[in-house]
């Protein structure tokens, strides 16, 4: 297990290398001089060619890169274009905001979603089935983010029980983790269902039932533990989806998160802070595979890493 | 020439031999597919809405980009069965016009990263080695994105508009054709028509596109069919973020990110847009339901 581990993280390593390598090519092909935008619209020639020099813009790319490089190993990314702060310390108090809304969203779409699953699957064919289907597929078919407005218009500006949007309190975060969480919740829903009605059909499930196992722990001990490692797998691709897709949610509630700092930074040009949200993106979705995949054997003892 | 003869021949027996079989298994398929009714209601709206699209412009009430500054953000009711928009447009006439963006768009979107994912997938499948090797690799480095954040990036990378948009949208669809579809390939590669069209002398480009490529599809209707709903939803986001078409043209996702400012006066213009979004994804995703359980009945 633990050689399995070391291999596993050692694999990420070029596959790393090769998504920053990648950013920072894209970042660098987009339009737009970024020396100008600080420099401002007034500026002349020359003071543009100061800026640039500063920023070390006028140096050839992959001399660029490998700067880049030696600063993510040293922990220096540089300063962010829009208020000349570190890119890490305009990055790192977003954060809380958006795994915060992470969580809360992940939490009650997957055990909701796992919930309905397992209930249409046990009344296959029936009314409950059929109602959880539908709320599954209307959960994966509404825009994210008309959602959210609707909830605003309900419960904010209606009733007036919820924040519009901001973050001062815990109030603030129901909605938009309804918003973010309604898909998950669907996926979830629609995936346990299936992968239930798989292992329902087992022999060992009917072997449970000849033996006279009453049928709540037929269902829970050898037909929903046996659909779990199927489930977790798509929870923790839901969860590395959730993260950075909090993009839609932080806009429709303005919360200060990841998100929303990616769509800023990108109409700002802010360069630097686009690659290193990216980049950062990108990083959190390889760990939490690998984090899905060393879960495999803590939940099927069967499965062997070698 | 003996051997185009043969071809010829061969290709001739094939058509006799197939033909009937494949007209029994498509009305197979149809009587199949009928008896799922929310998938035939379903596609019966997406055939009104390309009705719709077609001809919109000349059967909506009012110009899609007409004002009315005497009629401002009025609710819906008589004369504007939806109500109208911050510059007195006729919010039904707007919507019914921009179907044809919106529709217009997220297939075409849905067709190029299509055909890109399918023409990865395929090369990967059937060459395997090396190339196989480095297309799987770029999808994973692709699927190190989630959706939306890939078209978002896309977008910063070649800017904002609805052409942009709609390529953001193809790149996105593409690494999981050609996971699906070398998939397929690998499975398709060993049949036995296969062998027999290698041992007659077709060349690879024919194996590839005339006998491997027919056989992977089923395999790919479902995806496609969902993706388009994938697509809307991307597209709308997209707009919705700024991103997108020019605020002036009649787009769902455009008029939804406008309507937004008006939430707390006149909430009927963020409703209807969002409505016919739902409407118009879940219709894809129940079509897709129903051609799955058609072509794969274990799966229900």
């Amino acid at each position: 297990m633990g050689r399995y581990c070391v291999k596993r993280l050692l694999s990420t390593i070029p596959l790393l290398l090769v998504i920053s390598f990648l950013i920072f090519m894209f970042i660098h092909m987009i339009p737009g001089d970024p020396a100008r935008l600080i420099a401002g619209q007034d500026a002349t020639k020359a003071d543009v060619k100061v800026v640039r020099e500063q920023l070390g813009l006028n140096k050839p790319l992959l001399t660029q890169y490998g700067e880049y490089m030696k600063g993510l190993v040293t922990g220096d990314m540089g300063l962010s274009i829009r208020n000349g702060k570190t890119v890490e310390d305009t990055i790192l108090p977003r954060l809380k905001p958006t795994i915060l809304l992470t969580l809360s969203s992940a939490m009650w779409a997957i055990m909701i979603g796992i919930a309905i699953g397992v209930l249409a699957a046990v009344f296959h064919g029936k009314m409950a089935d059929y109602l959880g289907m539908l709320i599954a597929i209307v959960g994966i078919s509404v825009p994210g983010f008309w959602l959210g407005l609707q909830l605003i218009q309900m419960f904010s500006v209606s009733l007036g029980w919820l924040p519009t949007g901001g973050l001062d309190s815990w109030q603030s975060y129901v909605l938009p983790s309804l918003t973010m969480g309604s898909g998950v919740m669907a996926i979830m829903a629609r995936f346990t269902r299936s992968s239930m009605l798989e292992t329902m059909r087992a022999d060992y499930v009917r072997t449970a039932r000849a033996k006279g196992l009453i049928e709540s722990l037929v269902v829970l001990r050898h037909g929903f533990k046996n659909s779990l490692i199927e489930i977790v797998t798509v929870a923790g691709l839901q969860i590395g989806g959730l993260l950075s897709g909090s993009v839609m949610a932080e806009t429709v509630f303005s919360i200060p998160g990841l998100g929303r700092l990616l769509v800023d930074s990108i109409n700002l040009r802010d360069y630097k802070v686009v690659q290193a949200l990216l980049l950062f993106f990108a990083l959190e979705y390889i760990v939490i595979n690998l984090i899905v995949d060393l879960l495999y054997g803590v939940i099927n003892p069967k499965v062997r890493y070698d | 020439m003996a051997q185009t003869k043969i071809n010829g021949y061969s290709d001739q027996f094939a058509a006799a031999e197939e033909l009937p079989k494949a007209k029994s298994r498509a009305k197979e398929f149809i009587k199949k597919f009928l008896k799922r009714r929310t998938a035939v209601v379903a596609f019966v709206f997406i055939i009104l809405m390309i009705i719709m699209a077609i001809i919109a412009p000349y059967i909506v009430p009012y110009d899609a980009g007409q004002a009315d500054y005497s009629n401002l953000l009025s609710g819906p009711g008589k004369g504007h069965i939806w109500g109208t928009d911050e510059y007195g447009r006729d919010i039904f006439s707007r919507l019914m016009v921009g179907t044809r963006t919106s529709l217009f768009s997220a297939l075409t979107a849905t067709v190029i990263g299509t055909a890109g994912g399918v023409l990865l997938g395929l090369l990967a499948g059937f060459f395997g080695g090396i190339l196989d090797s480095l297309i799987m690799r770029f999808c994973d480095v692709m699927f190190a994105f989630p959706d939306i954040l890939l078209a978002i990036a896309v977008v910063a990378i070649i800017g904002p508009g609805m052409i942009n948009v709609m390529i953001a949208v193809a790149v996105f669809t593409v690494p999981s054709f050609a996971r699906i579809t070398r998939s397929a390939t690998l499975s398709v590669k060993q049949e036995l028509y296969i062998e027999v069209a290698r041992s007659l002398g077709c060349t690879n480009s024919r194996l590839l596109f005339v006998h491997v490529l027919p056989g992977t599809i089923p395999s790919m209707i479902v995806n496609f069919t969902m993706r388009i709903g994938t697509a809307i939803l991307a597209a709308s986001s997209l707009s919705f973020l700024g991103f997108g078409a020019n605020v002036t043209e009649p787009d769902w996702g455009a008029m939804l990110s406008q309507g937004r400012n008006y939430l707390n006066t006149a909430p009927h213009i963020v409703l209807f847009p969002g409505i016919l979004i739902l409407l118009t994804v879940l219709a894809f995703n129940l079509l897709g339901d129903g051609l799955r359980d058609t072509l794969d009945p274990k799966m229900n």
